[in-house]
């Protein structure tokens, strides 16, 4: 196998981080919205921690990208 | 056709060299200019009117300005207010860096897709945060990587919180550079489909519609992107800035 091919499925293979984080984001979301349906009042003090957990979770899997593009751009 | 990450590079428009060192004016550093002087100009003209009826702009920038000190005073406590003109210059520069990256401008370029300027601005948070931290509190500043748990759990908590301390500029950096730089390379790439699939003919050309409304749906999303993480970044300066004033205090 060539460098140039090795390197499209080097890629390819740290894409997969997103798996997680598009599993993570989902479970975030998901949590917020069933909590903030059974406590409507108490849903906007949370919304801060809210995004932050999303902030935490995306960056795992955007390092992934990254290391991707490091990958198919270097 | 062109790479898809030739609209990140950099090109001088200015050439200028001192010794070894390049310090041309490149796009990245006009943009940067216009960048701050869209802020400047928005924020002067929402705040020279003054009406008691706020008028669009004025409405916008005194929501944006309400906003961040919500956001301050909720995660930092009265306290942090001190740091307001902080956070919002960043919240500021952030949002309309990625904001201008996004319109369909002559050569559209997004400040915040280079890691050095996201990291620049990091490590100042960074650095100010211990500056601010051992200002208030001295060496007791320390005890903010030993959180309050038996002892025995500290053998393992504390290298964890050393490591979670000093990986703040990495994680608040590249969180903003590869969302900026994942999001451009995502318009790009759909663009490439649109003019690919049109200019195949036949039934593929009116393919390319789906494409099409794809890159319109993704472009309303980098909008929200964008917005969002210039917030996720002012309130994780917040939560830092937090940190240093009361330890492990919450608010």
């Amino acid at each position: 196998m060539d460098l140039a091919s090795a390197k499209m499925i080097g890629a390819g293979l740290a894409s997969i981080a997103l798996i997680g984080a598009g599993v993570g984001i989902g479970i975030i979301f998901g949590n917020y919205l069933s909590g903030a349906l059974r406590n409507p009042g108490a849903a906007q003090g949370q919304f801060t921690n809210l995004l932050v957990g999303f902030a935490l979770c995306e960056f795992t899997g955007l390092l992934g990208v990254v290391m991707a593009f490091i990958i198919l751009f270097t | 056709m062109a790479s898809p990450m030739e609209q990140f590079e950099i090109r001088p428009i200015v050439p200028l060299h001192v010794g070894n060192l390049d310090i041309s004016f490149t796009n990245a550093s006009l943009w940067m200019c216009i960048v701050a002087g869209a802020a400047a100009l928005f924020l002067t003209m929402g705040a020279s009117s003054r009406r008691l009826v706020p008028t669009r702009m004025q409405s916008i920038a005194e929501i944006s300005y309400v906003m961040i000190a919500d956001m301050i005073r909720s995660a930092a406590g009265i306290e942090g207010l001190k740091f307001f003109p902080f956070v919002f210059t960043l919240f500021m520069f952030v949002l309309f860096s990625n904001l201008l990256g996004l319109f369909p401008l002559v050569h559209p370029f997004t400040v915040t897709s280079h890691i050095i300027v996201t990291f620049a601005l990091a490590i100042f948070v960074f650095l100010m945060v211990i500056a601010v931290g051992l200002a208030r509190h001295g060496l007791h500043f320390l005890s903010i990587f030993a959180p309050k748990v038996p002892a025995v759990m500290l053998v393992i908590l504390i290298p964890i919180e050393i490591v979670s301390f000093l990986s703040r500029p990495i994680s608040l950096s590249v969180r903003l550079f590869a969302n900026m730089l994942a999001g451009h390379t995502m318009l790009y790439v759909f663009g490439t489909f649109v003019i690919g699939l049109a200019t195949a003919g036949g039934v593929l050309s009116l393919v390319s519609v789906m494409p099409l409304l794809a890159i319109i749906a993704v472009a309303a999303l980098e909008f929200l992107i964008a917005f969002l993480q210039a917030y996720v970044f002012a309130i994780l300066t917040c939560i830092y800035l937090n940190d240093a004033l009361n330890l492990h205090e919450h608010h």
